[in-house]
């Protein structure tokens, strides 16, 4: 053969391959459509709110009348940004334009996964702990674990909804229009509204974050202030808000999520990590009743992932209901119902398919994702979407969503310490698992919890997705049988108990004056 | 001069083994493409090989740790590899493995099966000869395809990357008299891989079930002594990800991380006239970023005969001829 013929040949072959390769990569979220409310939802100032108990302690000041000349130069500084809009501008016009509450929550998930990693260990075996008071120091603060992190999205979902619905009472009191109403030389960049501009609720909702991660993400105080300016560029630029509007959204989300910020520094998160000599204690009382303690699968031990969190308080009912909603105890670890269902993950072990095994890492959220709740809060935000909601209706509606998960969480954390049980792969240590082993008590799952709570909620809100949400949460709390990490009863009874807890929210959205 | 007709040398597969985390090692023919070995037209190398690499150390970014959660991770490769000389200027290679990965403590699961099809065409272009000095000149591409729909994103207990490439590579062999040296330098393209999740944290959050998989650059250079029977060789490898970002502490690795490695090696052949040719070898990563502390071993046989018939016996028998 000719060395030409080998030339065309190997370049063929090469070329073919080549050209099939490198897409680029499409992410959904990037594909959300600008907001169009639907319902401006006016009479959102009579929602009842979760911590607030009215505006009189609120301060927003009187705005400039629209003919004075302090408000004709925010009119001028929008004209002057919407004269030149680069092209980076646009992509913020277009990024937040989808809604301030969906992206919020989008940039907390993103501070939720990168901060979800275990403390690597001391020299000596021991785990140093994340300390708020020196919150840049190895390991950062916070280790935001799916407690941490339920707790996270929680209190900024709720402190969101109360600060907008004092937002929608400002907005009626004093009625400012948008600038692209106030001015006809000021385009609207975005679909135009008829609520009240001024305080704005972008404004509103980034207040909210900006006070709140000054406590729950204190190492991204800057990122955070850089996206809020960015969302404030966005507002003026596409014609929505002026800077006054601006600020005093801030001022007044700031405001509410300071009452948010006191509530969490008392709500006993902070003593959740226990002591060393709890820890022992936990593992002698239930010795103590004949039954297999828990113990850390980690080499070295690690100590139990905040086994106070099941005295935290919760958001949807007091601390002393969380006893009378801990579901009774789990088989004997000497009885042959708990060895039987031992079996059966070992079964799943060594029987592993590969859907099972889609399963599995579908919904691990371990270390380095935005964990259970905010894996819920990802479903719930690509079917939120699609409603074309207000910014407050997708505050409560995340608030009820968030408030279900945490308090599900609390619930579930208190069951885990109660009962102290074994994972499957300390009774059994042939079981080898599809995830991480997580380093808690096994009874109940903390994603069936998680995920029933959230379904719950989700399916109340949108009732006509029918089975959708309890079918994932099916799928959810089976995928950690099928990873080897829990037992049956563990997934079904966490099933049962987080749908209590989200049933807690389902009424509370039946009478809070917004359904 | 003698012109060898060897059948690749075989420590294809594990070169790589640092590569990823786990199992670059996987490819068939990762030595097969950059060695200097040619069979000529009509024959066909029959190639069976099995690697076995393990480490207990590995770099998390640039901090080295072990992990007594993992213990020591292991993998199992079994490589079935055909090389057919279609003319004594250009081969082609199709090979692939079967992998086992093992972790000797923690819960982790091991993870086994058909991992990808690495198929290549080696074209010797040039060859100058003067008196005892040989010069030559490849071009070798490769295309990757994984066979089977195995999982990825389970670093370190992943069988493989899953993600399709092309690798295209360079090299040069100068020959004096039975000593060689060779340096080759390759650059991989890869594709996106699909996960099994829909979201998930790199540098940034990510809401697809795509990864961008960085591109590799690699060089490899050997040298040592080649006779129609016997070949020995040390090797030196180095693999650098164009991109990718590093595990932070204590985190778990991603397909999609920075892996680079740097690795040496020996390798042995011997032929016999029948056709059959018998390999080990070893090789031990030295430094790595993102990447198990790899100590491969690995052997194999392989068996090399004329696609003629029975009146090419004179060829078949003694395959290591004058070209």
């Amino acid at each position: 053969m000719s060395a030409k013929f080998n030339i065309i040949i190997f370049s063929l072959i090469t070329g073919i391959v080549y050209c099939s390769c490198k897409k680029d990569i499409k992410e959904r979220t990037n594909e959300y459509p600008a907001l169009t409310p639907k319902n401006i939802d006016v009479n959102a100032d009579t929602w009842k709110p979760v911590l607030l108990t009215g505006f009189s302690d609120l301060t927003v000041a009187t705005p400039d009348a629209v003919n004075s000349p302090a408000y004709l130069a925010d009119l001028n500084e929008i004209k002057a940004l919407q004269s030149n809009i680069t092209a980076e501008q646009k992509a913020i016009v277009n990024y937040w334009s989808a809604g301030s509450v969906l992206r919020w929550n989008e940039i907390l998930r993103e501070l939720v996964a990168k901060h979800n990693i275990p403390p690597y260990q001391n020299e000596d075996g021991t785990y140093p702990a994340p300390s708020s008071a020196n919150p840049f120091a190895y390991p950062q603060f916070p280790f935001s674990n799916p407690p941490y992190a339920a707790r996270s999205y929680a209190y900024i979902s709720a402190a969101q909804y109360d600060a907008l619905i004092a937002a929608w009472k400002f907005k009626k009191t004093y009625n400012r229009a948008a600038p692209y109403k106030n001015d006809a030389n000021i385009q609207a960049l975005i679909p135009k509204s008829d609520l009240p501009a001024y305080p704005s609720e972008d404004g509103v909702v980034a207040g909210t974050v900006v006070e709140l991660m000054k406590l729950l993400f204190p190492t991204e105080i800057a990122f955070i202030e850089q996206k809020a300016s960015e969302e404030k560029l966005y507002r003026m630029i596409s014609g929505a808000n002026t800077r006054s509007d601006w600020d005093a959204g801030v001022s007044l989300g700031k405001q509410v999520a300071a009452k948010f910020t006191t509530r969490a520094r008392a709500d006993r998160a902070g003593a959740a990590i226990g002591t060393p000599t709890i820890w022992a204690q936990l593992e002698s009382q239930t010795a103590a009743t004949g039954e297999m303690p828990w113990i850390s699968l980690e080499n070295p031990k690690r100590p139990p992932m905040l086994p106070l969190f099941g005295k935290v308080e919760p958001f949807l009912f007091d601390q002393a209901t969380v006893a009378t909603l801990r579901p009774g105890p789990p088989p004997s670890t000497k009885s042959d119902q708990f060895k039987k269902e031992a079996d059966e993950v070992l079964y799943y072990c060594k029987n592993v398919t590969r859907e099972r095994n889609a399963q599995v890492a579908f919904w691990a959220d371990g270390a380095g994702t935005y964990t259970p709740a905010g894996h819920w809060d990802a479903i719930a935000a690509d079917e939120f979407v699609k409603e074309n909601w207000s910014e407050v209706r997708w505050a409560r509606n995340m608030a009820l969503l968030n408030m279900a998960m945490m308090d599900a969480v609390i619930v579930c954390w208190d069951t885990k310490y109660y009962y102290f049980n074994p994972r499957p792969s300390q009774f059994d240590t042939e079981i080898k698992t599809l995830t991480g082993i997580p380093n808690f008590p096994s009874y109940t799952s903390g994603h069936s919890n998680f995920s029933a709570a959230a379904a719950t909620v989700l399916t109340h809100l949108l009732p006509e997705r029918g089975t959708k949400f309890s079918d994932l949460a099916q799928s959810a709390a089976m995928s950690r049988l099928y990873g080897g990490i829990h037992y049956r009863t563990d997934c079904e009874v966490g099933l049962v108990t987080g749908a209590k807890v989200g049933q807690y929210a389902v009424n509370r959205a039946k009478t809070d004056g917004a359904e | 001069m003698k012109q060898l007709y060897s059948c690749f040398l075989k420590e294809r597969l594990a070169l790589i083994p640092a590569l990823l985390f786990i199992l670059v090692s996987s490819r068939v023919n990762a030595q097969t493409e950059s060695d200097a070995l040619m069979i000529p037209k009509n024959y066909l190398c029959v190639d069976a090989m099995y690697s076995y690499s393990s480490w207990d150390h590995y770099w998390e970014g640039t901090f080295k740790r072990n992990n007594l959660n993992l213990g020591t991770v292991s993998t199992n490769m079994y490589g079935l590899m055909l090389n057919y000389g279609i003319t004594n200027n250009l081969n082609i290679i199709a090979g692939a493995p079967y992998v086992t990965t093992h972790a000797s403590a923690g819960t982790l699961a091991g993870m086994k099966g058909v991992q990808d099809l690495t198929a290549t065409i080696k074209w010797r272009a040039l060859t100058f000869r003067s008196g005892n000095n040989r010069i030559s000149a490849f071009a070798i591409g490769s295309g990757v395809l994984p066979l089977t729909n195995y999982v990825s994103d389970f670093l370190p207990m992943s069988i493989g990357l899953h993600a399709r490439s092309v690798m295209l590579r360079g090299m040069i062999d100068y020959q004096f008299k039975h000593f060689f040296v060779t340096g080759s330098g390759m650059y991989n393209l890869r594709d996106n891989i699909t996960i099994d999740r829909d979201a998930y944290y790199t540098t940034t959050m990510v809401y697809s079930n795509q990864v961008d998989m960085p591109n590799v650059r690699s060089f490899n250079a050997r040298l040592g002594y080649r006779s129609s029977a016997f070949i020995a060789e040390a090797m030196i490898e180095n693999n650098t990800t164009l991109g990718g970002f590093d595990i932070r502490k204590n985190d778990m690795p991603f397909p999609s991380n920075k892996m680079n490695a740097t690795a040496a090696g020996v390798n042995f052949k011997y032929s016999l006239k029948s056709g059959f040719e018998f390999m080990v070898g070893g090789s031990r990563v030295l430094a790595g970023r993102n990447v198990g502390q790899s100590n491969m071993i690995h052997g194999g046989v392989n068996y090399l005969f004329s696609l003629k018939g029975k009146n090419n016996k004179q060829s078949q028998s003694k395959p290591q001829q004058k070209s």
